[in-house]
């Protein structure tokens, strides 16, 4: 009985410190590590605003053909999300995210190691179905008496870009939902159940023809800037150095620019 | 006629007792004084109380983290009584829905011997094991507007769902349902059949039967499974975001709200999360002992 009783405590210690130690997670590869030389392998973990998904991926394979033993860990998220994550503790070399609100909560926490540089543009535009089967045409058409719109909410950066636009042209939309993402704006669009959404022009560009994508000019009054940054927890500084570089130079503009992200 | 029914009421609750005694262990709810206590192994302590503070320790989290100076001002703020409103108001249909729907489905369930019925049953169990997100998602692609379901609504009623109350509703009642049918077939089957079958061969109809023999001996099971429903629904997130989207007074139930002001305003959305933890608290404090318990 009481080496049951042993064996229990035991095992409810050892559980109670694995859980600790996994709520640590990355944290165990602290920076000078003895086992991993830093710069020459490793993991670097990068946490990116989700509209960056397709084209850090596509860096990724670049970043880790030109530096063997490395493996990069991206992590995408909401940029709003993101920052909170970094704020509360988690282990992240370098941040990119979709507006500089969100790159502000960081650097006010004091995590960002140097200055953030912004490294693209993006601007919103009128995702609508395949043919236009509406007839929008501009900004002022999505206030259309029986049209489905879908919106982001205020306080995600589509949002707050969209409030911006409907501040300057004096117009107030009328949309059915206010969704806590970008990209579930565009579902909502691609699936048929809106008749229109406001999206970034990178979003529509990553549908491949699901939606089509309207320009409208007072986009250009609310346009994001992308901030990155190498974060001053990095245990892995010279791999994040090499990450921006990568992204600010030729290689990263080439494909930014073809994922239509604008340059800053 | 009247005397057998008489009869059968009394012996019903005299033996209401033996069917709470037998139910006890599954509705898991403290022990008879009258009982002899077995004794608990002492070995179960240690996980028991780890497993009470892994659910404890997050709500007191997130009571310490909460600006208690502003806590009324931001619990009774606009947005969150348009959003406490809401919530209670669908999920208190989604649960009469659920006991509309749930309840028939878990006495054919529970009583029903038939090999199409057998088959049902891993179905009806399927959002509990789905994530709410891919519920919402495939409620979308059958009500939605491009979805077969949703396109007949549209041609026949000229209705269209998502964006809507209703399809919170629907949302709530597809995640919340299982707990009814799970609860309620449980007690059906616990109850057995012996009391229905002298009741019949005493000759009352299966309607009566129904009434006044199997109803009062399941009323624990049932209520209990709906508390459940309604708590469930209540903390509806997944299903309700992907399906009905999320607007103001229609669609934005206390969970989105809480989702949406969660990074931008945090003390906002912590003070909206302890709203649906008092909620909740009073929900299973409250209610449960008197619906879960019957009416002994």
């Amino acid at each position: 009985m009481l080496r049951a009783r042993a064996l229990v405590m035991v095992s409810a210690a050892v559980l109670a410190v694995a859980l600790v130690a996994g709520c640590g997670g990355g944290g165990s590869s602290q920076p000078g590590s003895p086992t991993v030389a830093p710069g020459s392998a490793g993991t670097l973990t990068v946490s990116a605003a989700a509209s960056l998904t397709d084209v850090f991926n596509q860096l990724e394979k670049q970043f880790e053909a030109a530096n063997p033993g490395v493996t990069v860990k991206l992590n995408y998220g909401a940029s709003s999300d993101l920052a909170q994550q970094i704020v509360n503790g988690a282990p992240v070399d370098v941040f990119a995210a979709a507006n500089t609100a969100t790159m502000d909560t960081v650097s006010k926490a004091g995590l960002v190691a140097g200055q953030p540089q912004v490294f693209v543009t993006n601007k919103l535009e009128i995702a609508v179905a395949p043919g236009n089967p509406k007839h929008v045409t501009s900004f002022a058409d999505l206030t259309k008496p029986g049209l489905k719109l879908v919106v982001c909410a205020p306080q995600v950066p589509c949002g707050s870009a969209e409030k911006q636009i409907e501040k300057d042209t004096g117009t107030t939309l009328k949309p059915v939902s206010e969704e806590p993402d970008v990209r579930s704006v565009l579902s909502k669009v691609s699936t048929g159940d809106a008749d229109a959404g406001l999206v970034y022009v990178t979003d529509v560009k990553s549908t491949a023809g699901k939606v089509t994508g309207i320009d409208f000019p007072q986009a250009d009054q609310a346009i994001n800037d992308y901030p990155i940054a190498v974060l001053k927890n990095a245990s892995k500084p010279d791999l994040a150095a090499k990450w921006v570089e990568l992204v600010r130079g030729p290689d990263g503009h080439q494909v930014l620019q073809a994922a239509g992200f604008g340059t800053p | 006629m009247t005397t057998w029914l008489a009869r059968w009421s009394a012996t019903i609750r005299s033996h209401r007792s033996l069917a709470g005694a037998r139910g006890a262990p599954r509705t898991a709810d403290g022990g008879d004084p009258h009982v002899v206590g077995v004794g608990l192994p002492v070995v179960l302590w240690a996980p028991a109380v780890l497993g009470f503070a892994l659910v404890a320790l997050p709500v007191v989290g997130l009571v310490l983290r909460a600006d208690l100076v502003r806590l009324p001002e931001l619990m009774t703020s606009e947005e969150a009584l348009t959003a406490l409103k809401l919530s209670l108001f669908t999920a208190a249909v989604s649960t009469l829905l659920t006991a509309l729907l749930g309840g028939p489905l878990a006495a054919v369930l529970a009583r029903s011997r038939s090999a199409a019925v057998r088959l049902a049953r891993p179905v009806v169990l399927l959002p509990l094991v789905l994530p709410p997100v891919v519920g919402g998602l495939a409620l979308l692609y059958t009500l939605g507007r491009t979805g077969p379901g949703g396109r007949l609504l549209e041609l026949w009623f000229g209705v269209t769902v998502p964006f809507t109350t209703a399809a919170v509703v629907l949302a709530q009642t597809f995640v919340s349902m299982p707990f009814l049918v799970v609860s309620l077939e449980g007690a059906l089957r616990t109850a057995g059949e012996r009391y229905e079958r002298v009741a019949a061969t005493l000759g009352a109809a299966p309607a009566t039967v129904f009434r006044r023999v199997t109803l009062p001996l399941v009323l624990p099971g049932l209520g209990s499974g709906l508390v459940l429903a309604f708590a469930r629904s209540l903390g509806e997130f997944g299903a309700t975001v992907a399906f009905a989207g999320s607007l103001e007074g229609t669609t934005r139930t206390l969970p989105l709200l809480v989702y949406q002001q969660r990074e931008v305003d945090t003390d906002g959305a912590i003070a909206l999360s302890l709203v649906l933890v008092v909620v909740a608290v009073v929900v299973v404090a409250v209610a449960r002992p008197r619906v879960a318990e019957g009416a002994q």
